[in-house]
């Protein structure tokens, strides 16, 4: 088949490549000696979180990257993206999340949460798992930034982030290795919405305890906010300039959509998984929920509180005790109330159609505090 | 030992004898000691292996097993921490399968396979910390199949490497693990031949087992379901752990043999939302039902409803027949409170509920769901329309919350948008009535002139709770939402 490839390469003329869009994966990424650029920078036309993220598993794992590297440029619209092995409900709102619109995504390479907007441009550096260097990615950014604003001061630290005057983060890394490949991505904040950011960076729920990968909170700046006439296009085109000139590449520039199926055969089952609740939720680490709930008669404090005791797997509640004081409800029914969410996913939505059903064969004076006790159940499951 | 290149794999095979193989088998005939991931012999499953480290060999019956161990990561990375298995001991796994997650440093990594087999040790748990260089896992080899030693960082020597994956048939690569090709060897199939469907078209033992079957016109059975079938034939000389191999080597004899259904009962626990569900219905035909049944000629309203869809579109909704039977129900409650009440444990008091939530049932990936529509009788047909589109976005995407859950009055069941006439629906404690609305069809029915005309006819079936309802409350009440339905312009009159 290659052998075709390069025959068509020829057809369609070698000479200076114009930005075009490609009608097929085989004549973007086709091996560099017949294309004389082992470098190639790519831009997304997509501002969906998950479509980009399919995107980048699959050039990881369909282009052969032995011998060529990749720089992709991409933003999102407003999303929350956790790190592999993290927990949601530990790491941002949900509640606040859904009520704003904004969606959540799991990456697949490790680290800590971050949040992304229009404001933020995120860089993926593709390469051999030989070639793998994320100080030398980094620098890329720092020399690039230093080249057209001169005054700031974009240094990296030991935990590859990258500081503005040695105090805001502007930029945080994490990266994937696979069997021969491997990319590292890093973010970097542009005129993100930095009230959002901080309003939505933080637990849905009290009382976690888990050994998902925590993320490590940092003040953070907006590079608009110290050099306010950086505009987007001159930071994109820096950066490609400086990516050029760092790994000594020609990389021609394209544009790419990452729904687009006959470029990137397969991807949108990749898209698929990644929207699905098994990868966004169920994937968490085990984890264990403990917490009061306020008790309430009515609209008024009960005056006394119910423990609980939730831990789970998978995203599903594997046990659930509810110690609720006797007096204030039978212990018949904070046990069966435990029981019924057991096995089901941790989530709201999921546990009402529970609880409303098992209301419903419950009736009698104590379903008003039943009821009180499913509503104070529900909150705390973000 | 690893030398042997696959060209000459099956040469070698015949030639070697099992004393041949005593022979020229010697610790110091082994190149990659340093490598440590030495098999035992494939040749001679007895032998003992000796290298720099004691390996497991087995006496068993099978492979021997293989030290795997966690290659360098690269950046001067000394340990990891495990995130996730996916694999656990007993599993089967192939070369270039996904062993676990790895986790250092904001990196993830995925640990693969370098050998098929089963894994017979985990050495970590999750969250444990792993070393570089140290075993990860057991893996317990495939008899007979070759071992890859080839590195991930390291360059390979050329030997190793040619009798990797790639095999060169009429200048195209064809990619298959050792397995696949042995089983390809074995029952004389060109692997030009076999259309791969595993990744980068790489051919994977299901390929060979289809391309066999379309050979031979045997029926496969899914391998972990079926036990062997027993064909007469000379079985194949290694016993390969995948029963469906050993049939599939045979041409199929004259009288094909009846297979043995051996499929098993699965029996699991019932949790969370269905376990709620049987306590609620439990609950629920402790009362006493009693059923009621009509039909209604709904020729009116589905012009009514054709000329309004239009309107409603406009303003962004999408219009059904379940808003015209919401509002028709409500001003129904009106005239007939009692069936929108509720009867407390005890029996000794009746409610009469305020409001009128008028639920929806819906059936969404979880199960049946009722949201139900708040106070019916402050809203108008539109408005009903509007919460309705709300409540099913809602529900396709499994956001129902509690609000929309609970508080419900009274209920009605759209079965007939799925199908059916007359149904027998179960009332949902703490209401009193339900109602159940069958599908629409057009009917020959006879006008006022008595001629016949088209109609169309929808069923709808009623149950009640008959310690306070009476038949004819019920009956008077259905004529009445009937009536409104029969003839829409009569709402007008009473909508409030």
């Amino acid at each position: 088949m290659l052998f075709h490839l390069r025959r068509r390469f020829h057809l369609l003329g070698a000479g200076t490549r114009t930005q075009q869009a490609w009608t097929s994966s085989s004549c973007l990424f086709m091996d560099p000696p017949s294309c004389r650029s082992p470098g190639l920078v790519l831009q997304s036309q997509s501002t969906d979180v998950y479509q980009n993220l399919a995107l980048e598993d699959w050039i990881d794992g369909h282009v052969d990257l032995q011998r060529r590297s990749i720089l992709l440029l991409w933003r999102n619209r407003p999303a929350v993206v956790i790190g592999r092995h993290q927990n949601p409900w530990a790491e941002c709102d949900l509640p606040a999340m859904r009520r704003r619109n904004v969606a959540l995504a799991r990456r697949r390479s490790g680290g800590g949460t971050v949040y992304h907007d229009l404001g933020n441009l995120n860089l993926t550096f593709f390469t051999s798992k030989k070639a793998y260097d994320r100080r030398r990615n980094l620098q890329v950014i720092s020399e690039a930034l230093r080249r057209v604003r001169p005054e700031l001061d974009v240094q990296a630290t030991d935990r590859f982030d990258l500081l503005l005057n040695g105090r805001y983060k502007i930029s945080g890394t994490a990266s994937r290795l696979s069997r021969k490949s491997s990319y590292h991505h890093c973010t970097l904040l542009h005129s993100a919405d930095r009230s959002a950011l901080s309003s939505l960076l933080r637990p849905s729920c009290p009382g976690i305890h888990s050994n998902a990968t925590p993320s490590v909170p940092s003040p953070v700046a907006n590079l608009t906010e110290h050099a306010p006439s950086l505009k987007w296009e001159e930071l994109l085109e820096a950066v490609v300039q400086q990516y050029n000139s760092e790994f000594g590449l020609i990389s021609p520039s394209r544009l790419v959509h990452p729904a687009d199926e006959s470029l990137f055969p397969g991807v949108g089952k990749m898209e698929a998984e990644l929207r699905s609740w098994e990868w966004t939720f169920g994937k968490t680490p085990k984890f264990r929920v403990e917490t009061q709930l306020e008790l309430r008669d009515g609209q008024a404090a009960a005056g006394c509180s119910a423990e609980l005791l939730m831990d789970v797997k998978h995203g599903l509640v594997e046990s659930c005790r509810l110690d609720v004081p006797a007096d204030w409800l039978p212990v018949r029914l904070s046990r069966s109330t435990g029981e019924v969410l057991l096995g089901e996913r941790f989530c709201p939505h999921r546990a009402a159609a529970a609880l409303a059903a098992l209301l419903r064969s419950e009736s009698g004076q104590l379903q008003g505090r039943l009821r009180n006790l499913c509503e104070a159940l529900l909150a705390v499951m973000g | 030992m690893a030398a042997v290149t696959r060209g000459s794999f099956s040469a070698l095979r015949l030639l070697l004898t099992q004393q041949y193989r005593r022979r020229c088998f010697r610790p110091q005939n082994l190149r990659y000691n340093r490598n440590l991931h030495l098999s035992a012999s494939r040749w001679d499953r007895s032998l003992q292996m000796v290298g720099a480290r004691a390996l497991h060999t087995a006496i068993a019956r099978r492979g021997a097993i293989v030290q795997f161990k966690l290659s360098d990561i690269g950046e001067g990375i000394m340990e990891v921490t495990v995130k996730e298995w996916y694999v656990k001991e007993g599993d089967k796994v192939s070369q270039f399968d996904s062993i676990c997650e790895v986790q250092s440093d904001k990196a993830s990594v995925t640990i693969t396979s370098r050998y098929d087999g089963v894994i017979r040790k985990l050495y970590y748990d999750v969250d444990g910390t792993a070393l570089v260089g140290k075993p990860l896992v057991d893996i317990e080899t495939e008899s007979g199949s070759e071992l890859n030693q080839e590195e991930d960082v390291v360059e390979t020597p050329a030997m190793a490497r040619e009798e990797h994956t790639h095999q060169e048939i009429k200048g195209h690569k064809t990619q298959a693990t050792p397995a696949v090709r042995r089983l390809a060897m074995e029952n004389n199939i060109k692997l030009s031949e076999v259309v791969g469907t595993g990744k980068d078209g790489r051919i994977l033992k299901e390929d060979i087992l289809n391309f066999l079957a379309k050979q031979t016109g045997a029926i496969l059975p899914p391998a972990p379901h079926f036990q062997e079938i027993q064909t007469p034939g000379p079985a194949p000389t290694a016993p390969a752990p995948k029963p469906v191999s050993t049939p599939v080597g045979v041409k199929p004899p004259p009288t094909a043999p009846k297979p043995v259904f051996t499929g098993k009962d699965v029996t699991e626990p019932l949790k969370g939302f269905h376990k709620a569900m049987v306590k609620t219905m439990t609950a629920a035909l402790k009362i006493p039902h009693f059923g009621y049944c009509d039909e209604v000629d709904l020729s009116r309203l589905v012009l009514l409803r054709s000329e309004l869809k239009a309107v409603a579109e406009r303003r962004g909704v999408k219009l059904s027949y379940m808003p015209f039977f919401i509002k028709a129900a409500s001003l129904g409650l009106l005239h007939y409170p009692i069936l929108n009440s509720s009867l407390d444990e005890g029996c000794q008091n009746i409610t009469y509920k305020a409001s009128h939530n008028i639920g929806l049932a819906m059936d969404t990936s979880q199960g049946l769901l009722v949201p139900n529509v708040k106070n019916v009788q402050l809203l108008s047909v539109f408005e009903i329309a509007q919460e309705l589109n709300r409540l099913q976005t809602l529900g396709a995407a499994g956001q129902l919350g509690q609000a929309e859950l609970m508080g419900g009055t009274f209920t009605l069941s759209n079965i007939g948008s799925i199908g059916g006439t007359y149904a027998k629906p179960v009332i949902l404690p703490p209401e009193v009535a339900i109602g159940a609305l069958g599908k629409i069809q057009v009917l020959p029915r006879f006008d006022s002139d008595g001629q016949v005309t088209r109609a169309h006819i929808m069923k709808v079936s009623w149950s009640a709770d008959h310690r306070i309802i009476d038949g004819a409350t019920m009956c008077r009440f259905s004529n009445l939402w009937r009536e409104y339905l029969e003839n829409p312009a009569s709402m007008v009159l009473d909508l409030k």
